[in-house]
């Protein structure tokens, strides 16, 4: 029966929603503010139904219901219980149903926060949102229900595609869907705005917090996938330009350059027509990336629909909202009046140029993915676009952008001194460029391309610190007055640094794979192979089996000179279900470095074919995002993006720049 | 600095930077995409030798043999023509005899094709979506069953 009440629930939610269309509506259309009021029970209780349909299909997983058709197919009764949990979103319906669940999640958080959003504009934003996620429920019950029973019971589950079960994915798509879905608020705030007619900094300070959240969720998730990616797929890469992952960059390039021009527009009343155009393209971008994986127009291994009608409803939702938005944009946007003024050496200025880089990658990301599709649909030429086509083209964008970022905060408002702001920062960049001279000339011969990233990641680092010292350093004041200062900066100020030193630190990592060493080659017992500075030794072949499979793995000594170091264990699985086996990378971190080994088919003859690397500092590159994200996390703890209104405004006295 | 010049200036530097981006996009279009063929077009289109493309079909079975410790060889077909793939490096998991696979590289003389990657990416349901379009079009397309069934049934 619970099956049943889930089922009930999800539709009830969609009686919810369109209610949450409707009712403000009809609100707004006769300035009415009562019927404008119930915009907010109706989003808090689209999302407690929406829970407990959720909560439904997780008991059924939990308990193994084998009747329902999803669970069957996804799950089976030997699974351990966190697999049997994250197995519910590892599928195209029980996806889709995380998917609106975090969507009605913010449409609740926006319901109930105490930001102090005038009640019309606030009724135009849930009512977006009712409609978004109206639309998704649609497509959930007509083309993908997670609630469907079998006519026949199977007497076991057909288990989880083994490369899905792993930690990794339990998180990942949460942390992703946080991401994507939070842009949403971005976008209901934008329509809510047109729609109003009203727009200036507070707006700004409405949609800002909104964005930090899903941008740091989005950074995690992106970072979660790569690292998942890296390890699981065992070919050793941490991005391989999939579309499916350029589905969730270009959301989060784009989100990236939301969350710098709502900068201008709270603090200078500037840049709104662009900003409101880019809340509204960053959730378009989110909703392509779902139409990408959800509707099957890849193949990919993230990809698990491939019913055409789910492909068509999905286009017809991007369709109707990108299309809606925009046109809506393209109505009012004359309406929004220009605000402050700057000159073309300033912080604005500077950060207009972000945004023109950003959304220029977005850009380019967004052809190089589509192309093939659009190209096989014209000509029915079948081609690919890969790694060298967006290497050749992100790189002479990023790496301007990453070499300018620094100066850009240097920079004061309205009108700057560039040659000041240069003078600021010359220690750092003179320190940069030194360490890249050095290492230029210790690994002379290699390539050119790994200490310049690596050089420029370091700037970032120490620009980033440096901004944050510059703001609080006077000559004049003690150690301890400006130490004192230093702890008084106002936490976006913190944020900001964090967030840029990680995208420096992330850099560094990826430059350094440059420095790493690959060797591939068959080995049998006591064979020994290098790896950069240290060798393995293979001391044995094992099969063994595990809670749900079967394993067979090398036993690896890794030796430094003559010290033993430990043991990793690569092998491959085959799962309890499932006949394809599956290569488990083994890994070992080493200070910054891992060494990583993956194993191929094992010979007749007792010998394997083994991929082993070396990757110093490669443990950087998720590092990296992982400040970025506390970064962000950090600057929405600041007073100023406070989501709940601050009880007792606390005077902090730092902020003197 | 009046309202006019600065809307220039933006206009300006605007426009350079989406050139730049324009011209980098066109370029690596050109340079860097790769185009997938069956081994039946890559004799009909006459694919000259050095071509860098991808290439699909299915594994031939009994074809897979291992010249040298590190190097693999094996054949591709579509049902009517033939690729002999060799590569140095270790093949995937869902590599298997009589299964669809895909490979990247260079073609060389004699149907023959130096691979540096070569891809399994589907799941144990179906093959990869450019291999079962080859061979659609050459008319060996059995369905979208088990490909263990279906390889038992194809020699």
């Amino acid at each position: 029966m619970t099956v049943e009440w889930g089922h009930f629930a999800l539709i009830l939610a969609l009686v919810l929603s369109l209610c949450q269309v409707a009712l403000p509506l009809w609100g707004l259309a006769g300035r009415d503010h009562a019927l404008m009021q119930t915009a907010r029970g109706t989003a808090i209780g689209a999302f407690l139904f929406t829970l407990l349909a959720f909560a439904a299909l997780t008991y059924a997983y939990v308990q193994s219901d084998f009747s329902v058709i999803n669970v069957a197919m996804n799950s089976h009764s030997t699974k351990p219980l966190a697999y049997k949990i994250s197995g519910l979103w590892s599928n195209h319906e029980g996806s889709m149903l995380l998917w609106v669940l975090i969507l009605t999640l913010f449409g609740a958080l926006v319901a109930m926060a105490r930001q102090a959003i005038p009640l019309p504009l606030l009724a135009a934003v849930l009512m977006v949102q009712g409609g978004v996620s109206s639309a998704f429920f649609a497509f959930i019950l007509m083309t993908s229900n997670p609630f469907l029973r079998a006519l026949e019971v199977p007497a076991e589950g057909r288990g989880l595609n083994p490369i899905l079960q792993d930690p990794g994915l339990a998180i990942h798509p949460p942390l992703l869907y946080i991401g994507y879905v939070g842009f949403s608020i971005a976008f209901s705030l934008a329509i809510g705005a047109l729609i109003h007619g009203r727009i200036d900094a507070v707006w700004a300070r409405f949609v800002r917090p909104w964005t930090l959240l899903a941008w740091s969720f989005l950074t995690l998730g992106i970072a979660m996938g790569s690292y998942w990616a890296y390890y699981e797929l065992g070919w050793g890469g941490f991005w391989f330009w999939d579309p499916v992952e350029n589905a969730s960059l270009m959301p989060w390039l784009a989100g990236t350059a939301l969350l710098h021009s709502t900068v201008v527009m709270e603090k200078r009343d500037a840049l709104k027509v662009w900003t409101i155009l880019l809340s509204i393209l960053t959730f378009s971008l989110s909703l392509i990336g779902t139409f990408l994986v959800r509707s099957g127009v890849l193949t990919s291994v993230h990809t698990f629909a491939s019913d055409p009608s789910r492909g068509k409803f999905i286009l017809g939702i991007l369709v109707f909202f990108i299309g809606g938005g925009l046109t809506l944009f393209a109505w009012r946007a004359h309406a929004l009046r220009q605000g402050g003024l700057f000159a073309p050496i300033s912080r604005e200025a500077g950060l207009v140029l972000n945004n023109l880089m950003l959304a220029t990658m977005a850009a380019t990301v967004l052809i190089g993915t589509l192309y093939p599709l659009v190209l096989e649909g014209i000509s029915g030429d079948k081609i690919s676009v890969g790694a060298p086509f967006f290497e050749a083209t992100m790189l002479p964008l990023f790496l301007p952008l990453a070499l300018l970022q620094p100066l850009g905060t240097a920079l004061s408002w309205k009108r700057a001194d560039l040659w000041a702001a240069m003078q600021r920062l010359s220690w750092a960049f003179g320190f940069s460029v030194l360490v890249l001279c050095i290492v230029l000339y210790v690994t002379r011969g290699g390539s050119v391309l790994a200490p310049v990233g690596a050089g420029i990641g370091l700037w970032l680092v120490l620009g980033s610190l440096a901004d944050v010292w510059l703001r609080v350093w006077r000559a004049k004041a003690g150690w301890v007055v400006n130490l004192s200062r230093l702890a008084g900066l106002p936490r976006s100020a913190w944020g900001t640094a964090l967030a840029h030193a990680g995208l420096g630190i992330s850099l560094i990592g990826i430059a350094a794979t440059g420095w790493g060493t690959e060797v591939i080659s068959t080995v049998g017992k006591g064979a020994e192979v290098p790896a950069g500075p240290y060798r393995l030794v293979l001391e044995q072949v094992i099969t063994r089996n595990g809670p749900d499979y079967r394993e067979t793995i090398g036993r690896f000594q890794v030796y430094s000179d003559q010290q033993k170091l430990g043991v990793i264990e690569p092998g491959k699985r085959i799962f309890i279900g499932q006949t394809m086996p599956k290569t488990e990378a083994g890994l070992m971190t080493i200070g910054l470095g891992q060494i990583y080994a993956s194993l191929g088919d094992f010979q007749a003859d007792g010998t394997v074919s083994l991929r082993l690397y070396w990757k110093p500092l490669v443990v950087l590159i998720w590092g990296g995002a992982l400040v970025m994200a506390f970064g962000g996390f950090l600057s929405l703890l600041d007073r100023r993006s406070r989501i709940a209104a601050p009880r007792k405004a606390r005077q902090l006295h730092g902020d003197a720049a | 600095m009046t309202r006019k010049s600065r809307r220039m200036m933006t206009i300006a530097g605007l426009g350079s930077i989406l050139a730049v981006a324009v011209g980098l996009v066109l370029y690596a279009l050109n340079d860097s995409i790769v185009f997938f063929y069956g081994p039946t077009e890559v004799i009909e289109k006459k694919i000259h030798v050095g071509a860098r493309l991808r290439v699909g079909g299915l594994v031939k079975v009994g074809s897979v043999v291992r010249p040298s410790d590190r190097m693999v060889e094996f054949v591709i077909g579509d049902g009517n023509n033939e690729i002999t793939i060799h590569y140095n490096g270790l093949l995937p998991d869902l590599f298997r005899e009589g299964q669809g696979i895909v490979a990247e590289g260079r073609l060389e003389a004699g149907q023959r094709f130096a691979a540096d990657t070569v891809l399994a990416k589907h799941d144990e349901n179906y093959m990869p979506r450019e291999v079962a379009d080859s061979l659609k079009k050459q008319g060996h397309w059995q369905g979208e069953g088990k490909p263990d069934a279906k390889a038992g049934s194809k020699p």
